[in-house]
């Protein structure tokens, strides 16, 4: 029924209108979503050390993020002497259009995507690869040696990173057997054991697969343990330590949209989406509930592990996440081509 | 490779034996204290500014001037004045300055005081943007607080610990405006009324703003 609603409110709509109307709807939601996963953040953080957290801005510290950005938007916006200032100033927004562009093709429900298209999967990698630049611009044109160092980790970080988190991807797409995100989410339909999480008879290692995609994710959106880019004791704030008000704000609010996208794609992809375990309230409902779980686990996890070593971050990826990847992929294209074959 | 496997899934458990501690954590009550909300109790040994005692049967000072506090203090900030009144057996003190500014809590004055008459007080909001805040006049600050504590005969006097609750008000009064008595309070006795009109701002400077 819902999906009958969700189709004559949005089908009769003329293209472009409705493509407006999804960006618009998409842009504040990632808006709030980052401000007020910082508040969650906070919160989060606070529970984790038996304090309450923000509490005196709003009930329950609710105005905070609010407080916050206004509290941003008032300082100056200072570029460094020396600086390179275009691509100072470009930065950061290079950093937060990725992750909105990539939104547009995630199926929040049954026929709820701003862009239902054939490479969903393949865009938002292709987005998400922008990402890492963006960082590293915001490092090396703020002169600052605190700043390019942490650029210079970021590129060997994410580049480490991305190779197990592809290979992921390839496994995934040859058990889809698409890139369109709302073919995967319908391929998944059924019980809880159609997702591509518990599919263990098409790959017994199927969850090591969603353990390696989360681990890679935490790493490319610069999340502790691995959160190199930012680390205070020895590289004060990385690359975005010159960057003042709001340019700080945009930053920081795009780590939040990256762990947004993050988590919904790892929703679509080995959580079933929208599809709802025992079918009740509608899809997006569930695929909510399911990316909030994901985006709790990321705070949880932050809070819960000391900070990696930076050769250890490596190690861990080149070590056990690129190899572990690619069993996973050769024990698929195995038992595709022998037992479902 | 087997020791290496074995290595990866005890460390791997032990991962999620950290994650189950936090969230364990999570779902506890906070144990913090909503600071301007809530204040601590000061323990007993608290080491705050000294002050004066007062004589529980009198209401006045125990002090009686003999200035061995003076003397005792190596940063010299105390300064001690005394009379002797009529009717009285001793001296009784008049003045009694204390010089935070340069008082380094060692405590000399008050192991050098024969009969008790100074101790610690268990203040801490000492905040102040004035260095005129800290010139503390304890004798006054003693006087207010029999004034205080005659005002509120007809109910319990506030623990020791209560003057830091109420350091944190805005208003950095005790909440009553002079001369109005304090809807809640039962008529206090007459005598008591005349001073509380005429009650000067109260002369524990250190209050936070």
């Amino acid at each position: 029924m819902i999906q009958a609603i969700q189709h004559s409110l949005f089908a009769w709509w003329p293209e472009p209108l409705r493509l407006v109307l999804f960006l618009v709807a998409i842009l504040s939601f990632v808006g709030l979503n980052a401000a007020y996963l910082v508040w969650v953040e906070r919160k989060g953080a606070g529970r984790f050390q038996r304090r309450p957290g923000p509490t005196e801005v709003g009930y329950a510290g609710l105005l905070q993020p609010i407080a916050d950005a206004l509290k941003l938007m008032t300082k100056q916006l200072i570029v460094p002497a020396g600086a390179d200032t275009t691509l100072f100033r470009l930065a950061p927004l290079l950093m937060m259009s990725p992750a909105l562009m990539s939104l547009a093709v995630i199926p929040w429900g049954q026929s709820l995507a701003a862009r239902n298209i054939n490479v969903g999967l393949l865009m938002i990698f292709a987005f998400g690869a922008i990402n890492v630049m963006a960082i590293m611009l915001g490092g090396w044109s703020s002169r600052n040696k605190y700043a390019i160092i942490s650029a210079a980790r970021v590129v060997s970080q994410n580049v480490a990173y991305e190779i197990p988190m592809l290979l992921v991807v390839i496994t995934m797409i040859m058990v889809t057997g698409t890139m369109n995100l709302t073919e995967i989410v319908t391929q998944q339909a059924g019980g809880f054991w159609h997702w591509n999480l518990f599919r263990v008879w098409v790959n017994p290692l199927m969850p090591a697969t969603f353990l390696i995609f989360f681990t890679c994710m935490l790493a490319e959106t610069n999340r502790a343990p691995f959160d190199m880019a930012e680390a205070e004791s020895e590289l004060v704030a990385g690359a975005y330590t010159e960057y003042a008000g709001m340019g700080f704000g945009v930053f920081f609010m795009a780590e939040y949209a990256n762990i947004l996208l993050g988590c919904a794609l790892g929703t679509a992809l080995f959580l079933g989406g929208w599809q709802s375990p025992v079918g009740i309230l509608p899809g997006v409902v569930w695929f909510l509930l399911k990316m909030y779980f994901l985006i709790f686990s990321v705070v949880w996890i932050r809070w819960t592990f000391p900070r990696t070593q930076f050769y250890g971050l490596l190690n861990l990826s080149w070590k056990i996440l690129i190899p572990v990847s690619l069993v996973t992929l050769l024990l698929t294209s195995a038992m595709m081509k022998l037992v479902h074959a | 490779m087997k020791n290496s496997l074995k290595e990866f899934a005890t460390g791997f458990n032990s991962l999620l034996v950290g994650m189950r501690v936090t969230i364990r954590q999570f779902f506890r009550p906070t144990v913090t204290v909503h600071y301007p909300h809530e204040t601590l109790k000061m323990p007993p040994r608290f080491r705050g500014h000294i002050e004066l005692v007062r004589d529980p049967q009198t209401g006045k000072a125990l002090c009686f001037a003999c200035k061995l506090c003076e003397r005792a203090c190596p940063s010299d900030c105390i300064s001690v004045e005394g009379a002797k009144l009529e009717g009285a057996k001793k001296r009784s003190v008049t003045n009694y300055i204390l010089d935070f500014t340069k008082c380094s809590l060692c405590g000399s004055c008050v192991e050098a005081c024969r009969d008790g008459a100074i101790r610690f007080s268990r203040e801490y909001n000492l905040a102040s943007t004035d260095k005129a805040d800290y010139i503390m006049d304890l004798f006054k600050r003693l006087e207010n607080e029999s004034l205080e504590a005659e005002g509120n005969a007809g109910q319990p006097s506030p623990p020791a610990g209560a003057v830091v609750g109420q350091a944190s008000s805005p208003a950095g009064s005790p909440g009553v405006p002079p001369g109005v008595p304090a809807p809640t309070a039962p008529p206090a006795p007459p005598q008591a009324e005349v001073p509380k009109a005429g009650q000067p701002k109260p002369a524990s400077p250190p209050q936070t703003t």
